[in-house]
């Protein structure tokens, strides 16, 4: 098996979820099984093949640097889960 | 009112001619839903009341004879991952249990300009990621068809609803295959236009560089005329693309002598439902019938398909749900020490295990060390399919195969193994991965359940295969009743 309950734990972090402790071997194990699976493109030859980013060569659309009809506060505060004067709120981050 | 049978085109007509109101009509949907619901579990939201509201303005209009639309006063269903002003939109996950979007796709905007009349959210598999609906948090949608079955996904809440009457035509949309395979599962005819056609602004990212908004209809017919509205050039998306404007109604004529066909070998291989492909070749002969040319080809890198497509998709999938942190909106857990543990037990209470395993994936394919080995590999092998098509493309019309593999599968038989459900969008992906335009049509049954037929077509060649499947249709000589199970069908 190319993926241990180790490796999950090191992309669980850097993708910002935990699992519980009776969860994380079921969940290795059908992980491990898509990691295996998409290993068999190693068996095709891509020296010299240029990457598809897009399937359309779109670049840096640009636009006018004017104001435009955007969202109000209210409204863009409105599915917040926790605000305070016009703010979204989170836990404090400085001593 | 035969609501199981009628099309978009026909209510249209009865609705011109003073036959029956638009009130009338979606009155006698809500109706029909509100007794099947119990079974199938299509719809996460109902909106009656607006609807209702709605069809009256549309009748008041119709009065004054104001000339309307084809979709004018006629219902349809979104699937809920397309955001709607002040209409609850989950995605199918707990993350969004109670998110009301302050506006409107922009899809939803033409739609409401066009009268169209919004009955509701449909389920689907959690943020699209998966193949049977079952994957949503808050219900599983059963197949009209034969109600122990899935309906396929992840729009399955939209296929359901139309194949069984409980809306006329629905939107859903696809990443790999979410709009054909349900299609398919449910007897309807399914589009996944060319990447550009449709606007995505308001459409939740899955994975941006292949999400597109696909409709399901009855007939051909109806698709050509839900396709004409919804789609062109938005500003609010850099990727959707200026076409000239067409009427896809145009492409609903006989004529296809001389209509070059493409079968890809490798989607007629042993992998695939001896059966499945038995239909599939008797529809082929159909179009041969009427003139066509058929041959055999090779997409050669079609084994790579599904490799390609789940290194990328949950690439661009854990970086768009990077947004759901509790922070701006969505659900945030009660109890948190740091900043950092808010995040993470947000993220994982409320995501479910497929979502996370897509996060994982993606996460894993774009870190350090790994980058180069899967996200930048897989963009190489994207070059190539691409290329497949394009040299095929240079000979053929058309490209044709069966739209799944194998008949819609038992609900819980594949939950417990990913490698397994993936599978089933195999003959698929490549599609999204390439960004052509592709279809699913009926093209018959094995014991009660429907078989899809899909038709490739060139990018922004969407007429074609819409001619094809017109000619299709009109020569195919099976019915298509789904059997929902006893009392059902007599509603």
């Amino acid at each position: 098996m190319s993926i241990s309950k180790e490796d999950v734990k090191h992309v669980a972090r850097l993708a910002r979820l935990d699992f519980d402790k009776e969860d994380i071997e079921d969940f290795t194990k059908k992980f491990a099984s898509v990691v295996d699976y998409v290993e068999k493109l190693s068996e095709v030859d891509t020296e010299g093949v240029e990457p598809t980013y897009h399937v359309h060569p779109i670049k840096n659309v640009m636009r006018e640097d004017k104001v435009c009809k955007s969202l109000d506060r209210k409204e863009s505060l409105r599915n917040a889960p926790d605000k305070e004067n016009g703010y979204f709120k989170i836990p404090r981050v400085l001593d | 009112m035969d609501f199981l049978k009628l099309t978009v085109h026909e209510l249209r007509d009865k609705l011109r001619n003073g036959e029956i109101t638009s009130e009338e009509i979606v009155k006698g949907y809500f109706d029909r839903l509100e007794k099947l619901e119990d079974k199938l579990d299509s719809f996460l939201t109902i909106t009656k009341k607006e609807a209702i509201k709605e069809a009256k303005k549309i009748d008041e209009r119709l009065k004054n004879g104001e000339k309307l639309g084809d979709l004018a006063g006629i219902p349809v269903a979104i699937k809920d991952n397309i955001v709607t002003k002040d209409i609850k939109t989950t995605c199918g996950s707990k993350i969004l249990e109670d998110f009301i979007p302050p506006y409107n796709a922009t899809i939803i905007e033409k739609l409401k300009s066009e009268g169209a009349i919004i009955i509701g959210k449909t389920n689907l598999d959690e943020f699209a990621m998966g193949s049977s609906t079952e994957n949503s948090a808050y219900k599983v949608t059963k197949n009209p068809w034969d109600l122990t079955r899935v309906p396929g996904g992840s729009s399955g809440g939209s296929a359901a609803a139309v194949a069984s009457g409980e809306v006329p035509y629905a939107l859903g949309s696809e990443t790999g295959g979410s709009v054909r395979q349900p299609a398919s599962f449910c007897g309807l005819v399914g589009l996944k236009p060319t990447y550009g056609l449709i606007s995505r602004y308001g459409l939740v990212a899955f994975a941006s560089s292949f999400d597109q908004i696909g409709p399901f209809t009855k007939d051909v017919e109806d698709l050509a005329i839900v396709l004409n509205n919804i789609i062109g050039y938005d500003k609010m998306d850099t990727t959707s693309v200026e076409v000239e404007k067409k009427d896809y109604k145009n492409a609903l004529k006989d004529d296809i002598k001389g209509l070059k066909i493409a079968l890809p070998k490798e989607y007629f291989d042993e992998g695939i439902n001896k059966e499945v492909k038995g239909k599939v070749l008797k529809a082929v002969k159909v179009l041969e019938d009427l003139g066509a040319k058929v041959d055999e080809v090779s997409l050669p890198h079609s084994d790579y398909g599904l490799a390609t497509y789940y290194v990328l998709a949950p690439s661009e999938a854990s970086s768009n749900l990077s947004r759901f942190d509790g922070i701006r909106y969505g659900s945030r857990v009660k109890d948190y020490d740091s900043l950092d543990e808010l995040f993470i037990k947000t993220r994982s209470e409320g995501f479910g295990e497929e979502v996370k395993r897509r996060v994982m994936m993606g996460t894993y394919c774009l870190s350090s060390g790994y980058y180069d080995e899967y996200y930048n590999k897989a963009q190489k092998v994207r070059t190539l399919i691409k290329k497949d098509f394009d040299d095929i493309f240079k000979e053929y019309d058309v490209i044709i195969s069966p739209t799944t593999p194998s008949l819609p599968f038992k609900i819980g038989e594949r939950n417990d193994d990913p490698l397994a459900m993936y599978m089933s969008d195999i003959l698929t992906v490549s599609v999204n991965i390439a960004g052509v335009p592709a279809l699913s049509i009926p093209c018959g049954l094995i014991d009660g359940l429907p078989v899809g037929l899909q038709i490739i077509g060139k990018a922004f060649d969407e007429e074609t295969i819409i001619k094809v499947a017109y000619n299709y249709e009109k020569n195919s000589d099976f019915i298509l009743e789904p059997k929902m199970g006893g009392d059902i069908n007599e509603l």
